[in-house]
């Protein structure tokens, strides 16, 4: 049995403290590119004040469906993005998943991959889930790549969800079942598994 | 279209809002069902009493009153106001043009009749016709066949198809995500 659940090669998972989360998410929410690839609803400044009372509210409210993590380097212990289990449907084992890195620097090198690899075993060997789903927007093609890496099989797509600079884009959906992250990650030599 | 046609009339049924003293005793009887509750609810089926029926009204009209992404109606035959069920257009997305539609029959002994049909040409006319609303998606498990088929007939595509995302009567299903657009359903008009 695998205990060391909260920590891989590249980025551990960290619970902060709401005002922390806060702070990081007020400056990646400037950065409209970020929000894009992420949010579908329009972007727009958020005050810190504003962002840890949403944080707030959600986990008092939804708090036993919500298991939300900070992405930390293991380098140098640095804040980098979030990623979560946002709305555990426990009468089904089922749960959509979310992840975002907001430090720029750090995209397209594998940090998301693996942090999504931590959530999936945490998802899979803690919380004993059934399935991981997930969406994406069809022009967030770097993090439908990782996706794919990571297990996720395509299941279809919304079309036309989101108008975007005059286009219209549709919206991915992708999902992992249990029994496949077992065959893809059992006995893994990257300590991913169980 | 002409304006002077009812967005809330149809043949037998018509739209029409909450009726607080009337309405809790029925839906409650429904609750009961848990065959019902597994058509409409992905949350474990649970009778609700009337009080708590009446309390959840209140909670769904404050909701479409603050969030505006939200339209409610009940279901009645239009022959003696009775009611028979629930419709209606929920997680809108108003910049995208986007909504997701669901509605509901609550006594077997009104399914069947086209009364479901009814309804849901009266919701997607006043999706598109009236909200101005770019696409739709309902979300149907796989065990409700007959909702795939009325969705379908009425001109939506299975877009996704959540394998497995369901579990119910000791098996696991599959979650279907289907979507019309606008200008698909004008063309079909």
């Amino acid at each position: 049995m695998n205990n060391n659940l909260f920590r891989g090669k590249l980025v551990k998972l960290v619970v902060e403290e709401p005002q922390t989360v806060a702070k990081h998410f007020h400056r990646w929410a400037r950065d409209t590119e970020y929000w894009r690839l992420a949010n579908s609803n329009p972007v727009r400044p958020c005050s810190v004040k504003a962002i840890q009372s949403w944080v707030e509210k959600e986990l008092e409210e939804n708090g036993v469906e919500l298991f939300e993590f900070s992405i930390h380097t293991v380098a140098d212990d640095r804040l980098i993005g979030d990623v979560g289990l946002d709305g555990v449907r426990w009468n089904h084992s089922e749960s959509f998943v979310g992840i975002g890195i907001g430090e720029r620097e750090f995209w397209g090198q594998g940090y998301g991959t693996e942090a999504m690899q931590l959530i999936l075993r945490y998802a899979f060997s803690e919380l004993n889930l059934q399935r991981v789903s997930l969406n994406v927007f069809s022009y967030n093609s770097r993090a439908i790549r990782s996706y794919e890496k990571v297990g996720f099989i395509h299941e279809g797509r919304a079309r036309n969800v989101l108008q975007r600079d005059g286009q219209r884009y549709d919206l991915v959906f992708m999902g992992i079942l249990r029994e496949e992250w077992i065959a893809r990650y059992h006995g893994d030599g990257n300590n991913l598994g169980d | 279209m002409k304006i002077s046609e009812s967005l809330f009339l149809a043949q037998d049924i018509c739209l029409a809002p909450i009726d607080h003293e009337q309405d809790a005793e029925i839906e409650s009887r429904w609750t009961h069902d848990a065959g019902y509750m597994r058509l409409i609810s992905l949350s474990p089926a649970l009778p609700q009493s009337v009080s708590q029926i009446k309390k959840r009204y209140e909670k769904t009209e404050k909701e479409q009153e603050e969030k505006r992404n939200l339209f409610y109606f009940t279901i009645r035959m239009r022959a003696d106001d009775r009611l028979i069920g629930f419709a209606r257009l929920y997680w809108i997305d108003w910049s995208n043009g986007g909504g997701f539609i669901e509605l509901g029959i609550g006594d077997p002994g009104d399914r069947r009749h086209g009364y479901g049909a009814q309804t849901l040409r009266l919701l997607l006319r006043y999706a598109f016709d009236e909200l101005n609303l770019y696409r739709l998606s309902a979300l149907i498990p796989e065990y409700n066949p007959a909702a795939a088929h009325l969705f379908l007939r009425a001109g939506f595509a299975e877009e996704v198809r959540r394998r497995q995302a369901l579990e119910r009567g000791g098996r696991r299903w599959d979650m279907l995500h289907l979507g019309l657009l606008h200008e698909e359903w004008a063309t079909l008009q």
